[in-house]
């Protein structure tokens, strides 16, 4: 028991991700309502930013930001004194990418709630067998 | 020109960039402009492109560093002979796409021409910068920057497309994020996110379980974006409801340029020793190549409208690509290659032919085929030829693609997977057949009646009702291409993808 204690304790980030991109894929996968898919994509998409921006960080490190860093070639600069910029500087690239995604999702959730009235899948379902009874197909 | 030469792989991405850029301001002015500006950025990526991969045939690998940033540190570009080729025929797919758009766009979009262009331009920004880019994080960028593009392409349109889209767009979404956790597994790992860097450091790292989980979830990923077998969901739906024009340019180029992205990460990132002989994941995406062959194929029989039999097709192809590529020996391999290009060559020439024949007739049901041979004999003898090549007829290209997968099949001794391709050829042979014969045989018909007797003087029978002249362009071109690709098969297995191949095949 002691060695599951510790082993969630001591990376309770990646417990974090798991768990959260585990709600957002549940969202997806079981909500009807169009607009709770959307907001369960976005959890999904913010675990994994959550992940990046969780392994730059360093237990005492602090903001990288070189102090005395023009011109003093013998000042040493300790690489664990500083948290890692790079995931961070990835994700401000992948935010905007999750944010231009709930963008255009939005927008369609916005479309097929002008066309079909409702954002809930099963009445939506319901109205596609209506409008095209010739048409209806196992792939729905 | 010298200097220009040097910056041919970022052209390839900044001009299309650029002019959707520029198409976007011009929109407000003249809407008219749209279209020639934007062949005009067609034109430049494609010679381009063609110049690029004439300097690889002769040069060997190119590696563009963008802003001059040294690799590990710097995103590189990274053309070689597998990319190059890749690279020529979507460029030219695109720009044969982006020709016959002209009045279909217009037809169907009216006041939004400027937003298509556009859009259109920035799809094929991401697609040629997941051909070129040798950066495993750049990749995620560019694969969201195509499906962004794609998913609001799908939803231009209208009826149930929006519905389509999005659900293109949560299930392309889950593809990209498990793509990206997979890479963030990959830096944590080794600190780096150049591709080449990454093969370099891996293998002192197996064996380890954290590899294992970072490959599946790129490769999970990937299928999601190929839409392998079960994950194919959003695919036919996406494709049937997409305007037309949106569909011959997604359909052909997507899954391609995502099996592509597969090829990439196996053996670049991975490399071929971990992929096939490290984890035993050969066998099951193997079985799952033929579920996709087999259930594709079978689907498409089901189908009644031309636009998603051809789409339950592309799941088919798929199922090809992928299969061939993880038989793992070299004649599958060259198969696979091979394929991708042919096929977008094929998807590209039907789809056209779906597009042609839909702004005709405004529909897409295969009965409204009926007297298609003799109302618009050229869009269907083109059919035919993309027909013929889907199912395998030499001398189409698409007979001597196949003719690589079956022989890699049999070597590799994978009787499964070469069940599955003569399946899929025969049930192909029955979808094509069908449809020329209501084309052909089946009289026509007006308001939903078939007319045995003029009504009035030259009313039952059809007149000769082409596609558009830009479209018709295209059509014949594809068609041209599929011959000629078939006549140098030959040639460019020998001299191109074998040397794309990694060593370890000989």
């Amino acid at each position: 028991m002691e060695t599951i204690g510790t082993l969630i304790i001591a990376k309770y980030n990646y417990w974090a991700v798991v768990v959260l991109i585990a709600i957002g894929l549940y969202a997806m996968i079981a909500k009807k309502n169009l607009v709770k898919k959307i907001i369960g994509m976005n959890i999904f998409q913010t675990a994994i930013i959550l992940f990046y921006v969780s392994i730059g960080a360093k237990r005492g490190a602090t903001l990288p930001i070189i102090e005395h860093g023009h011109g003093e070639s013998t000042h040493m600069v300790h690489a664990a004194d500083y948290i890692n910029p790079l995931p961070h500087v990835l994700m401000l690239t992948a935010i905007v990418v999750s944010v231009a995604t709930l963008g255009v999702a939005l927008a369609l959730a916005m479309r097929i709630y002008f066309h079909y009235g409702t954002l809930e899948e099963d009445e939506i379902q319901k109205k596609i067998i209506g409008d095209e009874p010739d048409k209806i197909d196992s792939s729905g | 020109m010298g200097g220009m030469t040097e910056h041919l792989p970022a052209i390839i991405v900044a001009v299309p960039l650029l002019a959707a850029l520029i198409v976007t301001v011009v929109w407000w002015f003249n809407d008219r402009l749209c279209f020639p500006l934007s062949v005009a950025a067609g034109l430049v990526v494609c010679g381009a492109s063609a110049n690029l991969f004439q300097k690889v045939l002769t040069q060997g690998v190119i590696e563009y560093r963008l802003g001059g940033w040294p690799p590990p540190v710097g995103i590189v570009f990274r053309v070689d002979h597998l990319n190059g080729l890749i690279l020529v025929v979507v460029t030219l797919v695109a720009f044969l796409n982006l020709v016959a758009s002209r009045r279909s766009a217009e037809k169907e979009f009216r006041d939004k021409v400027g937003a298509f262009y556009a859009l259109f331009l920035l799809f094929i920004t991401g697609l040629f910068g997941i051909l070129i880019t040798g950066d495993a994080f750049n990749l995620f960028v560019l694969l969201e920057i195509a499906s962004l593009t794609g998913y609001a392409l799908i939803g231009i349109g209208s009826g149930r497309a929006s519905l389509s889209g999005l659900n293109y767009l949560l299930m392309g979404t889950i593809g990209a994020s498990l793509y990206l956790f997979g890479v963030g597994i990959l830096y944590v790992l080794t600190g780096s996110l150049n591709m080449v860097d990454i093969a370099g450091i891996l293998p002192n790292l197996w064996p380890s379980s954290a590899i294992v989980l970072a490959f599946l979830l790129c490769m999970g990923g990937l299928f999601v974006k190929m839409a392998l077998f079960p994950l194919h969901a959003w695919l036919p739906n996406a494709y049937t409801h997409a305007p037309s024009v949106v569909s011959s340019l997604v359909a052909p180029l997507t899954t391609k340029v995502m099996i592509y992205a597969m090829m990439r990460v196996a053996l670049t990132v991975f490399t071929f020793d971990f992929a096939f002989n490290q984890i035993a994941v050969r066998g099951p995406i193997l079985w799952l190549a033929i579920l996709a062959i087999v259930g594709g194929s079978l689907m498409a029989l089901s189908q009644r409208r031309l636009k998603k039999m051809l789409a339950y097709i592309v799941v088919a192809e798929v199922g090809y690509m992928v299969g061939g590529f993880w038989l793992g020996n070299k004649a599958g391999m060259s198969g696979a290659v091979l394929h991708i290009i042919n096929d977008a060559v094929m998807t590209l020439c039907v789809f056209l032919a779906a597009a042609a024949i839909t702004i005709r007739t405004g529909d897409d049901r295969l009965s409204s085929l009926r007297g298609m041979f003799k109302r618009m004999p050229l869009t269907m003898a083109v059919m035919v030829l993309g027909g013929l090549s889907l199912i395998g007829v030499p001398p189409t290209c698409g007979f001597f693609s196949k003719w690589y997968l079956i022989s890699g099949g049999i070597e590799a001794g994978h009787l499964g997977f070469v069940m599955a391709l003569i399946i899929s050829s025969l049930v192909n042979v029955v979808l094509f057949f069908r449809c020329f014969e209501i084309g052909y045989f089946e009289p026509f018909m007006r308001g939903g009646e078939p007319h045995s007797a003029p009504v009035e003087p030259g009313y039952g029978a059809p007149t000769v009702q082409e596609a558009p002249v830009e479209m018709l362009f295209a059509l014949l071109t594809t068609a041209l291409l599929l011959l000629l690709l078939g006549l140098f098969s030959g040639q460019i297995v020998t001299r191109v993808i074998h040397q794309a191949l990694p060593a370890v095949l000989g």
